[in-house]
């Protein structure tokens, strides 16, 4: 074990609520962002309360800095859990001005045990010309600072960020990103940070923890897997794990097989047999309900219907592989129904997926 | 001029507001807390001396309180104070007739607030009393003088609880009941005084709260 992972978190979480169950094993190391992506609803703030003791009944295990904050026999109380969360709306406290919202934190702090200094804080924010404003004047970029410098002073081991832009402008953001950029720098302690917003994970994070339906897809390292990542419809793709069967240099195309079934795609500069990942956008996979041996598509794979997501331009349809791999298709809302897949019984049809592109993902493969 | 009335009754008055407010903040802030049975339950309770006619909120206390009542015989066996005509008896029941006034604005400043400034405290190492009375209180401080501005008047201008609970012994006899024996004894140049100084008394006390709850309320939004 590195020094990185012995200032980290390891956690594992398991909460059930009404329609809801989040189920998660994670670490987060020191000295860097991770950034929790993933869809609404995925649980992604469900997960930093859980971590900060603001959920009940959550089961599991939370080990911060080589302190147990959460096994069977015991859960800290919130405030005794030595962490720093940012809110969304930043939640400053309004009979109080800035100064004092600074120092609320940092008072709690045994004076020995303070790892930020508050003149410090206060000029690296640039704070210094607000420090006797009443909150409610500031702007929502300052908020968001104030909200930092609080969080900060508290002399956290673990610092919590829940989608700190995303009641910003867009100029707004702009200016905050470079102080969340310059944070590992001065700060050791493990960044957890929740976003929306692509843009700003592939400025921030190193690490990715990607979350779907309360549990992780995937985690590793943010360059890896941020091409697979779509935070929006849209973007939404998948990553299907294959191996190098076969390199066609007359065409330029490697084969990838992949469950059996043989994708051609750009060539690939790997030896044969190694793995690959391939990055399959949503819209680029329609399905069928028959098999189309004769046509010119080529990547064509067997699926079982998992789930049907309605969303605003038609549907989602969330397709698994012969060996369970998830695959994502955009359909309208028309094709939908002419092939009869907006019943109920649909779920667990056998269908045809068929794909219209494929890329190629970086190697290095990481399982969640 | 009956000084000894008026003053019990403000003596009465300000004992009761701050037994309501030691008393009404846990429970007020436990009914903002969600919605379930039993809390639809005690709020009704609480709300209850809204509607009923004081004289028989006063009557059952009475019942209860007197020495033959479960609660006073309880109490008598006990050692503890008699509740029927003495101060003591007074507070109670005056506590129990104005809970609604002080428990109502708390609990509405309460949910209006939510959960969030106390989960802010929370991760910034406050535990609970600490997070309490440094951010929640300051932050609903204009209900807090609603409450007990409500919970003062109320008591001083209250008779019908007073008359069943404390008759009009030198020990209880507040204010109102003075008005009302002087009324009854055709001496109205007593009562004329007495009213006065309770119109002119109540009105400064609205006034200042009135104006402090202004300061109060400018204090937590600007």
């Amino acid at each position: 074990m590195n020094a990185d992972q012995g200032r980290g978190v390891e956690a594992e979480l398991r909460l059930t609520r009404p329609g809801f169950e989040l189920d998660v094993d994670l670490a987060v190391a020191g000295g860097c962002i991770t950034s929790v992506v993933g869809p609404s609803g995925a649980g992604k703030t469900t997960l930093l309360r859980c971590l900060a003791g603001l959920e009940r009944d959550v089961r599991g295990r939370i080990v911060v800095a080589g302190e147990t904050w959460l096994d069977a026999s015991r859960a800290l109380p919130t405030h005794r859990r030595r962490l720093g969360f940012v809110f969304q709306d930043a939640s400053l406290f309004g009979h109080l001005d800035v100064r004092g919202n600074l120092r609320y934190g940092e008072r709690r702090v045994p004076r020995d045990q303070r790892r930020a200094a508050f003149d410090e804080v206060v000029a690296w924010l640039e704070l210094d010309g607000l420090l006797e404003r009443r909150v409610h004047g500031l702007s929502g970029g300052e908020r968001q600072r104030v909200a930092l410098g609080r969080a900060l002073l508290a002399s956290p081991s673990l610092l919590l960020i829940d989608e700190p832009l995303s009641a910003l402008d867009a100029a707004a953001r702009e200016r905050i990103l470079p102080w969340l950029e310059d944070l590992p720098a001065r700060f050791a302690a493990p960044v957890l940070h929740v976003s929306h917003s692509l843009r700003e994970v592939a400025r921030l994070a190193r690490d990715l923890v990607w979350l779907e339906d309360g549990r992780v897809r995937e985690a590793g390292p943010a360059r890896e897997l941020l091409p697979l990542v779509g935070s929006t419809d849209d973007e939404l793709a998948a990553a299907l794990r294959g191996t190098l069967v076969e390199h066609h240099d007359d065409d330029g195309l490697s084969a990838v097989d992949v469950d059996g079934v043989t994708f051609f795609v750009r060539r690939v500069d790997a030896p044969l047999g190694s793995g690959a990942r391939l990055l399959v956008q949503a819209r680029d996979v329609s399905v069928a309900l028959e098999a189309d041996s004769g046509s010119s598509i080529l990547n064509e794979v067997p699926v079982v219907l998992a789930r049907v997501r309605r969303v605003a331009s038609g549907a989602i349809l969330e397709l698994d592989t012969p060996r369970g791999q998830r695959l994502y298709a955009r359909i309208t809302r028309r094709s939908l129904r002419l092939l009869a897949l907006d019943r109920p019984e649909a779920v667990g049809r056998d269908l045809f997926a068929r794909v219209k592109s494929v890329g190629v993902a970086p190697s290095g493969t990481r399982a969640s | 001029m009956d000084w000894s009335a008026l003053r019990l009754s403000g003596e009465l008055a300000a004992v009761t507001t701050l037994v309501l407010l030691v008393i009404g903040t846990p429970l007020a802030w436990w009914l903002a807390g969600g919605r379930s049975t039993l809390r639809s339950v005690v709020e009704t309770i609480v709300a209850l001396p809204l509607v009923l006619p004081p004289t028989v909120l006063g009557f059952y206390l009475l019942v209860v309180m007197g020495p033959r009542g479960p609660i006073g015989e309880l109490l008598d066996d006990l050692g503890g104070p008699k509740l029927v005509f003495t101060f003591t008896g007074l507070v109670v029941a005056s506590v129990l007739f104005s809970l609604p006034f002080v428990v109502q604005p708390l609990r509405n400043a309460f949910r209006a607030l939510g959960r969030r400034p106390v989960e802010a405290a929370a991760t910034l190492g406050a535990g609970p009393v600490d997070r309490f009375l440094t951010v929640v209180v300051p932050s609903v401080l204009p209900a807090y003088v609603t409450a007990a501005v409500l919970a003062f008047a109320h008591t001083v201008g209250e008779f019908g609880v007073v008359l069943m609970i404390g008759g009009s012994l030198p020990e209880t006899r507040v204010a109102s009941i003075a008005v009302w024996e002087a009324v009854e004894s055709l001496d109205y140049d007593r009562a004329h005084a007495m009213s006065a100084v309770l119109v002119a008394g109540s009105f400064v006390v609205l006034l200042a709260a009135n104006l402090l709850e202004r300061r109060a309320a400018r204090g937590s939004e600007a």
